[in-house]
């Protein structure tokens, strides 16, 4: 019998081996892979195990975990919610988080490489691990007044410091309240959600980074660096001055807003066509300087490709491989040209400062739990886009825009405005986009503002640029100059 | 030959005959109380982990326990000197990490008092023990249970099918197998059918070896029994379908089977049977995987876990997928006592105790669980080789494998080594029949090696 023992035996052996190479297979092997399940409600309630770090705003929370008593330990809780919920956006229960809640999850919880060495003095000294601090660049003035300017406006407002590419306001509405979507029960959040989504005026999406329309005539700052960079133009150099203009190629019509002719004369300078925003002239412009070269200055500001600040920027879109009727059309910013306010916060703020492209950056800096900056953001330049003449050339033409043309609703006393507004189509019956894009003081810019108001700010297709969005700049421009 | 030396040495060394089985108990003790010190730092470090602070009622309780196995140790020191030293410390271990972590997840659930898991554990471990002491007093001699071989299969077959009485049985998440005592709980019947078969197998088996061995034809080089010699192993697994089939226990009949084919085996030496078993076994259960939509369900499950339709299916993966999720947390140390999330994983104390315990303790946690069973099988497989007797080796075998089965199924069910079917761990999961067959088994473990050590005294 005890050769058959003998056997059994081995067979009970290999079924301990089964089980102890089972065991480490799903526990060593196999476990960063479960962990990463997004069923894994462990992995979830771990994240909420630590104290995720605030969300600062000139040193004052907009976003922190406050105690809870259940199995999340810390509920994520948001000052003056509405105002900042496309900065912070939101970390729910069930769901991926948004905003910086996202694009910074990893410093926020204490898990970036960056915090490895706090993490092991966490665990030699026995402290609770806790996230880091994240201070935004965001001016609470400079926010709150353009909240209240913005109104009942469905858009945004961006304001940048020119010189560092820093985001000093960025607001977007309609906007949500970001505690709906981070209490602690699932069916309350999923609700919560589903009435958000289901909003036809869109709350949850930021419309300061990740909503696209026709710039329209802010369109045609980009095209008139392109003519003077070329070197062939001057605000002088003049074209033919017709009511009504077909593109080589077409018999489509490109007429002027006003549906005559742009100002009086034969021909019209490149500074009246800019500063009255004629159509006619830019399109003519447009098919003389090629879609390429049109192509190639956008790019240099920013349009076609992404980056993050460090939540993702929809890309703005300049075509490629454009028809003379087609160039014509993008040239006074129609056609399938696409852009973000923050795109056009770009354009301007890179004139204002002298021609070189900044990084927007909505980070200033990461702060260990004891305060310490982990890490500072510092300024940096994507490239230069034009030459310092070329930007004055620019600034002052888009003063005059504003101090004698079609940008004047953004007037202030004793200040230089430098601007341009925007009026674009969408489609033939649909309401107009309205724009303002500029900087002030002119002659030390210290705020470049982009306001977009979309669903034609209410009036279908009686607004325009002037009569609703330069107004909002004014108000936000003169709040962040008289502070 | 053996029983000749054995006198022999004896005779020549009367003073080491004295001795050995004092130093066997007291290298028990010594292991004991080890064991009593494991058990109480589990449950305070619990209550550090979860409460953080200590609360002296359980620990109390977990004294009383430990007093009682302290009990079944001076017993063993006059009715079974010279039995093995390790089974006691091996199963006192096991049964108070059980209950600390049933006490975790009662904490994390917020029961407490006489309602609480883990103080009816504890109360039913005391009556575990005191039924193994019962029978250590009872039984003095192993071999008395040879003439009850009869009485064994027949007890074992009316435990194993008491649930299906109308009024008395108790349906529990599909499964059959339990009777119902009205308020004072249920009682899963078959953990202690499973010793009584055991019992009944052996004698059957010591009787009936011969005919099942010896004859039968020569099928391609392994012979093969005669029709009529077919007849036992037809009706162990008649038994195991109906098992499948009334009870839906799929782990109970695997477990039965394969006790039976495993002492079949022993018994005659012949691997025909084996194949032939299992055989039947896995045709019975791919018929049933086709026709019984709970088995077929299993083996989707196991199959297919990963698949969030069947995660998400009523009856589906998710208790599976939760319970890896548990283990995947514990990695290789574990969280700690009480600083994990056993409770999201559905029956965290019963069948999916192995899945919390990995979580806390981890992969070196489970190893140490693995390598305790392990060796508590081979101390009973240690007896089956030094035994004299054929029923003796038998049975002590056949008490061991149970156990190393069990384990098995568990286990390989959580870790998706084969299809989840639901079995207590012995010793640690949450249920009183469990943990009274279990230490019953150790204390018949117990009486076995005392017997092979000694001379057995003939009393057949």
């Amino acid at each position: 019998m005890n050769r058959e023992l003998k056997r059994v035996s081995i067979v009970v052996m290999l079924m301990f081996v089964a089980l102890l190479s089972s065991t480490s297979v799903v526990q060593a092997f196999q476990a960063d892979n479960l962990s990463a399940d997004p069923r894994n409600t462990r992995t979830l309630y771990d994240s909420y195990q630590v104290e995720r770090g605030a969300i600062l705003v000139a040193g004052e929370p907009i976003a922190q975990s406050m105690p809870a008593d259940d199995d999340y330990k810390f509920l994520r809780t948001y000052t003056n919610p509405e105002l900042y919920a496309p900065i912070t956006g939101y970390i729910p229960i069930n769901g991926e988080p948004t905003g910086l809640e996202f694009a910074l999850n990893a410093e926020l919880t204490g898990t970036s490489n960056s915090q490895f060495f706090d993490k092991i003095s966490a665990l030699v000294t026995g402290q609770d691990p806790k996230g880091a601090a994240v201070e935004v660049t965001i001016d609470p003035i400079a926010q709150q007044a353009a909240w209240d300017a913005l109104g009942d406006y469905t858009g945004s407002v961006v304001v940048t410091e020119p010189a560092t590419g820093r985001i000093l306001a960025m607001v977007s509405k309609p906007s949500f309240n970001p505690n709906l979507l981070t209490v602690h029960n699932n069916a309350e959040v999923t609700a919560s959600y589903e009435a958000l989504l289901a909003d036809p005026n869109d709350p949850l999406i930021d419309r300061s980074i990740n909503s696209l329309n026709p710039p329209g005539s802010v369109f045609k700052l980009v095209v008139s660096t392109a003519a003077l960079e070329s070197g062939k133009y001057t605000p002088e150099s003049t074209f033919p001055n017709p009511t009504v203009y077909s593109p080589p190629g077409t018999t489509s019509k490109i007429q002027n807003s006003s549906n005559g002719t742009c100002g009086a004369g034969e021909t019209v300078t490149l500074a009246t066509a800019l500063r009255l925003s004629c159509n006619i002239p830019f399109a003519e412009l447009g098919v003389e300087l090629g879609d390429t070269a049109i192509r190639q200055t956008a790019e240099k500001f920013g349009f076609n490709s992404d980056y993050s600040i460090p939540m993702n920027v929809a890309e703005s879109v300049y075509p490629q491989g454009l028809d003379d009727p087609q160039t014509a059309q993008s040239a006074f910013g129609q056609y399938d040209v696409q852009v973000t306010p923050l795109q056009m916060a770009m354009v301007s703020g890179a004139i204002a400062n002298g021609g070189v492209v900044m990084a927007p950056n909505l980070v200033q800096e990461i702060l260990a739990p004891n305060l310490s900056a982990i890490q500072t953001f510092e300024p940096s330049e994507i490239g230069r886009v034009m030459s310092e003449k070329t930007a004055a050339t620019l600034t002052g033409m888009m003063i005059n825009d504003v101090q004698d043309g079609a940008a004047s609703n953004a007037r202030i006393d004793g200040v230089d405005v430098a601007g341009k507004t925007g009026t674009a189509q969408n489609g033939s019956t649909d309401p107009f986009t309205l724009w303002f894009t500029g900087f002030a003081p002119a002659n030390d810019p210290q705020f470049a503002i982009t306001v977009l108001i979309e669903d034609g700010g209410g009036m279908g297709q009686t607004g325009f640029g002037n009569l609703l969005a330069a107004p909002v700049a004014q108000k936000v421009l003169e709040a962040v100059l008289n502070k | 030959m053996s029983k000749a030396s054995a006198l022999k040495t004896s005779r020549d060394e009367p003073v080491r005959r004295l001795h050995l089985p004092q130093k066997l108990r007291n290298l028990e003790l010594f292991l004991l109380l080890i064991a009593c010190f494991i058990n109480a730092s589990a449950v305070m470090l619990v209550q550090l982990g979860t409460l953080g602070e200590l609360d002296p009622t359980l620990v109390l309780l977990g004294a009383g326990l430990s007093a009682l196995v302290i009990g079944l140790h001076i017993v063993l020191r006059f009715v079974a000197r010279d039995a093995d030293p390790f089974i006691l410390p091996i199963a006192t271990v096991l049964n108070g990490i059980g209950i600390a972590m049933i006490y975790r997840i009662d904490i994390a659930d917020n029961q407490g008092g006489w309602e609480s898991a883990a103080v009816r554990q504890t109360v039913w471990s005391a009556l575990a023990i005191f039924s193994a002491i019962v029978v250590l007093l009872v039984i003095r001699n192993h071999r008395v249970l040879f003439r009850y071989t009869y009485i064994a299969g027949l007890v074992g077959v009316l435990l194993l099918f008491l649930p299906l009485v109308p009024g008395l049985g108790k349906e529990i998440s599909g499964a059959r197998v339990w009777i119902s005592f009205g308020n004072f709980g249920t009682f899963q019947p078959g953990e202690i059918a499973k010793i009584a078969l055991a019992v009944f197998f052996a004698g059957y088996l010591v009787r009936n070896r011969d005919s099942l061995s010896m004859v039968g034809k020569k099928i391609l080089g392994a012979r093969f029994p005669r029709f009529r010699d077919l007849g036992p192993i037809l009706v162990v697994w008649a038994l195991s379908m109906s098992v499948i089939i009334f009870q839906r226990d799929l782990g109970t009949a695997l477990l039965y089977f394969g006790l039976f084919l495993v002492m079949l085996y022993l018994a005659t030496g012949r691997l025909s049977w084996v194949v032939l078993g299992m055989g039947l076994f896995l045709g019975g259960a791919l018929i049933a995987s086709q026709t019984l939509n709970y088995v077929n369900g299993r083996f989707t499950n196991w199959l297919d876990a990963l698949n969030p339709e069947v995660y998400n299916a009523d009856g589906g993966s998710f208790q599976l997928v939760q319970g890896l999720f548990g283990l995947a947390k514990g990695g290789l140390l574990g969280t700690g006592w009480g600083q994990g999330r056993p409770e999201i994983t559905p029956v965290p104390q019963s069948d999916y105790i192995i899945a919390s315990l990995g979580e806390e303790l981890g992969l070196a946690g489970i190893f140490a669980i693995l390598a305790l069973y392990l060796l508590f099988v081979a101390r009973g497989f240690r007896i089956g080789f030094a035994g004299q007797d054929d029923f003796g080796k038998l049975l002590s075998v056949g008490l061991a494998f149970v156990v190393a089965l069990q384990c098995f199924i568990v286990i390989g069910g959580v870790t998706r080594v084969i299809p989840l079917t639901g079995l207590t761990t012995p010793f640690l999961a949450a249920g009183g029949s469990s943990l009274v067959a279990n230490w019953i088994i150790a204390a018949l473990l117990l009486r076995l090696s005392d017997t092979v050590r000694n001379q057995p005294r003939l009393v057949v």
